[in-house]
């Protein structure tokens, strides 16, 4: 099939979606307030990406300027939020997480006590996330670790509780201790399910940003959107939405492109 | 000194509460650089002798010496060849060959220049930076016998290693395995069920009965290599080994038949 046609196939639905969405918006169906026309969101989401003032050198950079919009800053803000909470929750879940497989009695003291908070809602923590951190990015930070946390761990321990035995033999036999089979056997042939874990971990972490900056804060997509409410600018909420999307969106492929690279030697990712 | 020592082997596995015992009485000595097949049905225990000459099994009763030291553990000295090769897949394969030789702190260089040589005598030097996936199940084995060559080990122990492969690759190998035991005059352990494999390859070939694993009988190849498959005096041999290991094959179907029928 040409590539024209592959593009049309895709394309069709989306547009002809957005054409019956624009259609009933200006034949004034619905009110703006309820639902904005998809050119009045487009249009919002350029002035909310564009920079507020007019370019002056005198200020610094050109690409300083570029980004000074609303929007990007909002992006930075949760990106790094979802960051920073993801390298807690994730730094502490994956050493516990290889211990814990490689361990039984480390496995049957700790699992009880996981296999309780695990099913907890991360969201249902944020009472206690304000009373213990404040308000800011601390909580947020506790918020998007907690979320980050328990994918992570339970893929990694699964991916150590799996790795085939014959593996662990021909390493022992060829002289390999404790530590290096740890490190050099259990821990790459565990990598596939810890991947899948960092994977489910980001998007969990990505969820909960969200949630965690409709509390408290003054910048990021989530708090935007809420902010957008207050002011009944539905056309502001979509395009702040559509953000979101598009943040999910990078992030997922990123992390597509960091597996079939880690995971080159997989035989499940041939094509 | 015997190379391997196996003095009054059992080893008896315990399943649901049910003990099988697996070998029983096994006495058996392997001479330095000598070439011994383990020649059974499946169910004969010659891989788990075999694992328990590894270290990776310990007897239950009687002793296991390897070149006269008691077998504890699995060790270096004892370097096995696995049929599902075992090949470390997150590793290329000069990294899979050389995983050996860094454990033992040897310089990159040093492990670099004997990997390489090693690939090159086995003919797989362009595949260096391959994947295991990307090879062949013989180009596999071979990867996974230069990876035990590489830390030169006195003794090589083969779990049917060729079992996997069709018969043209597998023959290729087996002249291969051949060609590194005369150069390098290894001690080799090998377990096959195949009657022609062991005629092919051994100095003696150790038939096994079936379950509980005991000696049967240890039959010696005098002829000389290269051996030619279709001789009479091969055929001799085949004929002699086929009606031992056939009394135990039909011992083992037998018991299987009553096991299923229970």
């Amino acid at each position: 099939m040409s590539v024209i046609a592959r593009l049309a196939r895709s394309l069709a639905v989306p547009v002809l979606v957005l054409a019956a969405w624009e259609a009933v918006s200006r034949a004034g169906l619905v009110s703006p307030l309820v639902l904005p026309a998809p050119s009045q969101v487009a249009l919002r989401w350029l002035a909310y990406l564009l920079p507020t003032e007019p370019y002056d050198p005198a200020t610094g950079s050109w690409l300083r300027w570029a980004v000074s919009g609303e929007l990007p800053h909002d992006a930075f803000t949760s990106l790094y939020r979802v960051l920073g909470g993801f390298a807690i929750g994730a730094g502490l879940a994956l050493p516990l997480g290889l211990f814990m497989g490689a361990r039984p009695l480390v496995y049957e003291m700790m699992n009880p006590l996981l296999q309780i908070l695990r099913p907890i809602p991360p969201i249902a923590f944020i009472p206690l996330a304000i009373l213990w951190f404040g308000l800011g990015n601390p909580p947020a930070f506790f918020l998007i670790s907690l979320g980050a946390f328990f994918p992570v761990l339970m893929n990694t321990i699964a991916g150590v509780r799996n790795v085939d035995a014959i593996y662990l033999r021909a390493a022992r036999n060829l002289g390999a201790g404790e530590w290096t089979l740890f490190r050099r056997v259990m821990v790459p042939a565990a990598m596939p399910y810890i991947l899948t874990g960092v994977r489910v971990g980001f998007g969990v972490a990505f969820i909960v940003v969200i949630v965690a900056e409709m509390i408290a804060v003054n910048a990021g997509l989530g708090y935007r959107i809420l902010e957008a409410r207050e002011y009944f600018w539905s056309d502001k909420i979509i395009a702040g939405m559509i953000t979101i999307g598009l943040a999910g969106l990078g992030i997922d492929t990123a992390m597509n492109h960091l597996n079939a690279w880690l995971l080159r030697w997989h035989r499940g990712l041939d094509t | 000194m015997s190379a391997i020592s196996l003095r009054g082997v059992g080893i008896v596995f315990r399943t649901g509460g049910r003990e099988v015992v697996a070998v029983d009485g096994v006495d058996l000595e392997v001479r330095e650089g000598e070439l011994v097949c383990l020649l059974g049905p499946s169910g004969c225990g010659k891989s788990t002798l075999l694992n328990a000459v590894a270290g990776f099994v310990r007897p239950t009763s009687g002793e296991v010496l390897a070149s006269g030291r008691a077998v504890t553990a699995p060790g270096p000295d004892r370097a096995m060849v696995f049929q599902e090769y075992a090949l470390f897949p997150w590793m290329t394969v000069a990294d899979n060959v050389g995983f050996g030789l860094t454990l033992r702190g040897e310089p990159a260089a040093a492990v670099r220049e004997k990997v390489d040589a090693l690939l090159s005598k086995l003919g797989l030097l362009e595949f260096r930076e391959r994947f295991p996936k990307d090879l062949s199940g013989g180009m596999r084995q071979r990867v996974a016998i230069a990876r035990v060559l590489a830390i030169d080990p006195p003794m090589l122990l083969m779990d049917e290693p060729f079992g996997a492969l069709d018969a043209l690759t597998r023959r290729n190998l087996q002249d291969e395995l051949l060609r590194i035991w005369a150069e390098l005059r290894k001690t080799i352990l090998f377990v096959t069920h195949g009657i022609e494999e062991s005629i092919y390859l051994a100095d003696r070939v150790v038939v096994m009965t079936y379950r509980p694993g005991t000696v049967k009988e240890i039959v010696p190849i005098t002829l000389p290599r290269p051996r030619d498959p279709s001789s009479a005096e091969f055929n001799a041999v085949k004929r002699r080994l086929a009606e031992l290991v056939m009394e135990e094959q039909a011992r083992s179907e037998t018991a299987e038949r009553r096991a299923t029928a229970d």
